[in-house]
């Protein structure tokens, strides 16, 4: 197709991704609030809409009026930068996530991708990398010695988890022979035995998905591993200092990288876009975006249950779990999955 | 065109980037400012067809190696450069020196005959990469990570060391 309509379809590719992720970013706070609420025993947002459905809304319009407090002691070019450069590196990875089927529209086959590049997952890893100097010069701009703990230890625990979240899935890669998003589902699809899917979680990477899932919650400060923003422990780590719109880019942030780490996941493991598809063309369309969001759905819902249910580490074990356990066990799923597919070629 | 426009472009950033490096005070922004580097540097990668390198800049340089700069310069608590007064000897030997030393370099590189490369000539893929890396030169690979451990080693050694010294001079005490 010519370079105009790429250009359009780009465009309007970006503002539709953009817009829905930052949709699902508020309705997942929503639903964060109302599960961890039942698992509580209470209800939780009711009041805001029905079930409390506007209430994403109602949070949105107390941070825009709310007062932008920039406290006289912070180093004041990266304090405002620092929320800036993390709600940025979160929002960007959506660029490269596959949703679906190449879609025909008015006779052009269009992807469900704004850009299929052929190294796709090292980016959005480098994209994860960039993400830790948003913690890491937040927790020191602000000039306060619980943000500055917070922000240390929530970035040596994100470099730390890193390493495991990337190895684990380098077995993924081993029986895809490709970084490319696209690709990596493609090599997914049809079924063994007749009815398994030929997802990756069913066949043999089930442990790299559990390293994955583990360091990805290290990864996005959640519980378990959440110490660095914990109340109890300090204040609120890293964003203490920071108030109203600052704040809510750092809230956008961390639910804007569990949505892309769900994206990562489905992509890897749970196939991708793939399930029954049937009827006609248009039904064939949107079937495997419904179904890309409903594996997102599982892995986010997994994501606050574990909130709802687990205590957090102290932050030696956090340390000592992610450089003594998850990695060897990284490293051996690799050495696992090299010798079987070695085997079998 | 615009393969030129994008080299300029982050050739620009890179130059930029270096600059305020050394003209910031603060050893924070000159960090980022390398950060900034790091990145131009991995733009140039891609253009020149690098992509896996140019990743693996990002991933590993700006992301994790400069991180750990950042986190030494935030735990030193290093604060503003103090400026001297100046040195009158710098200004009259430093300029001029600075400016002839890069017009001869400019001069030879400009004059000499170097092949010249094509955007996106090199074969940059994984896989490329991965026959050299694993296959072509293992042994030179399999070195240097031997001599990465080893740096490794006397580092925890060092920091081990000044740990257990310190009890011993408050027992002296």
């Amino acid at each position: 197709m010519n370079i105009t309509i790429f250009i359009i379809a780009s465009l309007i590719k970006t503002v539709l991704s953009l817009f829905l992720l930052l949709t699902a970013v508020a309705y997942s706070v929503w639903l964060e609030r109302k599960i961890i609420g039942h698992m509580q025993n209470r209800w939780g947002p009711t009041r805001v809409g029905p079930f409390g459905l506007l209430q994403p809304l109602a949070d949105g319009v107390k941070f825009i009026f709310k007062e932008d407090l920039t406290p006289p002691h912070v180093y004041k070019s990266l304090y405002i930068a620092a929320p800036m450069i993390s709600l940025v590196c979160a929002l960007t990875s959506i660029a490269l996530v596959p949703v679906g089927n190449n879609v025909p529209i008015g006779g052009m086959s269009i992807p469900l991708q704004i850009t299929d590049v052929n190294i796709g997952l090292l980016v959005v890893l480098g994209i994860t990398s960039l993400g830790v100097y948003g913690v890491a010069l937040s927790g020191w701009s602000s000039n306060s010695k619980y943000s500055l703990l917070g922000g240390l230890r929530a970035s040596a625990q994100m470099v730390s988890y890193e390493i495991a979240l990337g190895l684990s899935l380098v077995g993924v890669l081993i029986m895809s022979g490709s970084l490319s998003l696209r690709e990596i589902v493609d090599a997914q699809s049809g079924v063994f035995w007749g009815f398994i899917p030929r997802w990756n979680i069913f066949h043999g990477q089930i442990f790299a998905f559990f390293i994955y899932l583990v360091a990805a919650y290290a990864e996005t400060n959640r519980v378990p591993f959440d110490l660095p923003e914990a109340e109890t422990e300090l204040v609120a780590g890293y964003h203490t200092e920071y108030s109203s719109m600052k704040f809510a880019m750092f809230f956008m942030a961390e639910y804007a990288n569990m949505i892309t780490v769900a994206c990562i996941a489905t992509l890897l493991f749970l196939g991708g876009w793939h399930g029954p598809v049937f009827g006609p063309p248009i039904l064939q369309a949107i079937l495997p975006v419904l179904w890309f969001v409903a594996k997102v759905f599982v892995f986010i819902f997994v994501y606050i249950w574990v909130r709802g249910t687990l205590p957090r580490f102290r932050y030696d074990q956090l340390m000592r779990f992610g450089w003594r356990v998850l990695l060897p066990l990284a490293i051996a799923n690799i050495v696992v999955t090299a010798l079987v597919v070695a085997w079998g070629a | 065109m615009l393969h030129l426009i994008l080299f300029l472009a982050f050739g620009a950033v890179c130059v930029a980037g270096a600059v305020n490096l050394l003209v910031q005070r603060h050893p924070i922004n000159s960090a980022l400012s390398l950060v900034v580097v790091m990145g131009a540097l991995a733009g140039e990668y891609l253009l020149l067809g690098a992509e896996f390198l140019g990743a693996i800049q990002v991933i590993v340089y700006a992301g994790a190696i400069m991180v750990l700069f950042v986190f030494v310069i935030m735990l030193l608590n290093a604060g503003e450069e103090e400026r001297t007064k100046g040195s009158r000897v710098a200004l009259l030997f430093g300029v001029p020196g600075m400016l002839a030393g890069s017009l001869l370099i400019a001069w030879v590189l400009l004059h000499s005959d170097m092949g010249s490369v094509e955007v996106g000539a090199l074969l940059g893929s994984p896989k490329a990469i991965a026959r050299l890396l694993f296959h072509d030169f293992l042994l030179p690979f399999e070195v240097t990570s031997v001599l990465v451990l080893i740096a490794i080693m006397g580092a925890v050694v060092l920091a081990a060391r000044s740990e257990v010294a310190q009890p011993k001079q408050e027992k002296e005490n």
